[in-house]
């Protein structure tokens, strides 16, 4: 493997993604994602000078809805999504700015 | 102060898009609902679930980026920006970060060294966040996403503001252009406008920028001016005693008049933007963007000229009337149903000011019809009712949908023209008021205006004073 993913860096993309990983889980991910980057060097080594970014493989455009409501009160069905619920609001541990 | 330091401002303004539905699903953005009540599994970040472009919400952006003179970005997308906090079910907001909707913009602002181009950066669609209620006694929050998903356009000028007067001036160009359009209220207040102020300050004649803090929090423009003022000083300060600006968020205080920093240098944000896979791209045809500039409406600039040639106002009531798309547009039709321009114009400046002002209204809250207007001024012209009684009735017309021909007859308003009834009461009057006749046969001309003021309360406010006047000359 070319790309050696340093213990800080997991950490920090552990951070990023809300994860708590235990060691083996670490060294599991730390392979993982070494691995990747190998495969985008290997992606690289392409020549796309003339080439277009692309974000979407399929050529579709312009999906678009026109400005009118579609969607009644649904409240108790979508609150049945919510971990806790009061007065109609999701709860939420508590979070400030 | 030893040295000259100049103040470097750049804007992100938010502004909240005046569409019916939210930009990626079909809930309605309507204000005020029972918390949840608009919300589906799109707007609360449902797994599965999958947004739609809202195609008013592209057409409002492009429309606000022509007025602005920027460049229509003909093929573009929206990406994902990630971060984790509760008003955000998706755990990533739907922004444009690689390809805007509009870029390379500008706007003019008048001075006091004269007009100034402010550049603007770029304008790109994204989508609001829900709202965060925190409850002091429990250990949890609470949030409603009835705001989750209700489309926003961001703004972002370039550095070119060097004072508190050019951003006001910027901000209300702004408002001006963007109400002119339809596209939002621009209520600062209500958060349908939101300004955060980049600042930094440099010596005067540096190259360099200085490092920046960027402000939030701003709900009005004392609060702008205020929030600018303090910054300036408080980044001076940390300058002259040798120390260094930390880049960071800060949040102002409008009640303690300071700022404090909200997020530490740790909690350093890492967006990990990438293109949003669930939303296909946008690709603009010249004839999409042509059909938006035909129906571009006449500006203000534009208005001004058009009310000085047309309805022959002075400039002072000019600026007043168009300072607000609602109030130009009754402006209009009052003159439109045959009103003469002054008369209406006075309206508008006196008592609907003066409402507005009493009330703390925004002029973009007048509700009363044209019609009434129109009809009002028309029963005042014909001397149907007298000055003191319009005012009156015009106050009620303003809050109720009231027909003022019918509301005058039927509250018995209307002038008394009966001459004979007239006499009677001026007769009582001088009969009554022996000494102020004496003042004015002694030639006290303003005594007469007691006597006026006395037959017009007699008659119960109902007669017309000109005729009055007139009786009471005739009799002494």
């Amino acid at each position: 493997m070319a790309n050696i993913i340093s213990d800080e860096t997991i950490e920090y993309v552990g951070i990023l993604a809300k994860l708590e990983l235990s060691d083996t889980e670490k060294e599991a991910a730390k392979k993982d994602m070494g691995s990747m980057l190998d495969y985008i060097d290997k992606l690289s080594e392409l020549n796309t000078d003339d080439i277009e970014p692309m974000s979407h493989v399929f050529p579709v455009r312009n999906v678009w809805r026109e400005d009118i409501v579609t969607n009644g009160d649904d409240r108790e069905n979508i609150l049945k999504n919510a971990p806790g619920e009061k007065d109609g609001m999701f709860e939420v541990p508590k979070t400030f700015d | 102060m030893s040295k000259n330091y100049e103040t470097v401002i750049g804007l992100e303004v938010h502004v909240e898009l005046a569409t019916k539905t939210k930009i990626f699903c079909g809930c309605s953005t309507a204000f005020g609902a029972e918390p949840n009540a608009h919300t589906c599994p799109v707007c609360t970040g449902m797994p599965g679930s999958l947004p739609v472009l809202n195609k008013q919400v592209l057409e409002y952006a492009v429309a606000v980026g022509l007025a602005t003179n920027c460049d229509i970005t003909r093929y573009c997308k929206f990406d994902r920006k990630n971060y984790f906090y509760p008003d955000n079910p998706q755990n990533y907001q739907i922004s444009q970060l690689y390809l805007p909707i509009c870029r390379n913009g500008h706007v003019d602002i008048e001075t006091e060294e004269g007009t100034k181009s402010i550049g603007i950066h770029e304008i790109h669609m994204e989508e609001d966040a829900g709202k965060l209620v925190h409850d002091e006694w429990e250990d949890c929050s609470y949030v409603d996403y009835n705001r989750s998903g209700v489309p926003l356009i961001e703004i972002v000028s370039e550095p070119d503001m060097r004072s508190a007067d050019d951003v006001i001036a910027y901000l209300e160009k702004l408002k001006m252009i963007v109400q002119y359009l339809g596209a939002s209220d621009c209520k600062l207040q209500e958060g349908s406008m939101r300004a955060d102020v980049n600042l930094s300050i440099r010596e005067v004649g540096a190259k360099e920028f200085g490092t920046r803090t960027e402000m939030k929090n701003l709900n009005s423009f004392k609060a702008i001016r205020r929030a600018i003022e303090g910054e300036t000083e408080r980044q001076i300060d940390i300058i002259e005693s040798g120390e260094k600006v930390v880049q960071e968020t800060r949040r102002w205080d409008d009640n303690n008049g300071e700022s404090y920093a909200m997020r530490s240098k740790e909690d350093a944000q890492d967006y990990r933007y990438f293109p949003d896979p669930d939303l296909v791209p946008i690709s603009l045809s010249e004839e999409f963007i042509a059909n938006i500039k035909s129906k571009e409406p006449e500006f203000r600039n534009e208005k001004k000229l058009r009310y000085k040639e047309e309805y022959k106002i002075p400039d002072y009531d000019i600026e007043i009337i168009t300072e607000s798309k609602k109030m130009a547009d009754i402006f209009e039709k009052t003159v439109e149903l045959g009103a003469d321009p002054k008369k209406v114009s006075n309206y508008l400046m006196g008592e609907t000011m003066r409402i507005l002002k009493e009330k703390e209204m925004d002029a973009q809250d007048i509700g009363f019809k044209p019609e009434a207007l129109a009809s009002l001024i028309s029963l005042q012209e014909s001397k149907a009712i007298n000055g003191t009684v319009a005012k009156e009735v015009f106050e009620v017309l303003f809050f109720e949908d009231i027909d003022p021909e019918k509301y005058v007859e039927e509250k018995g308003l209307k002038t008394v023209n009966d001459e004979g009834a007239l006499r009677k009461t001026v007769e009582e009057v001088i009969k009554n008021n022996p000494q102020s006749v004496e003042d004015y046969r002694n030639g006290k001309e303003k005594a007469i205006g007691f006597l006026v003021g006395q037959t017009m309360k007699a008659m119960q406010g109902k007669a017309d004073p000109g005729s009055v006047n007139k009786m009471l000359k005739e009799l002494l």
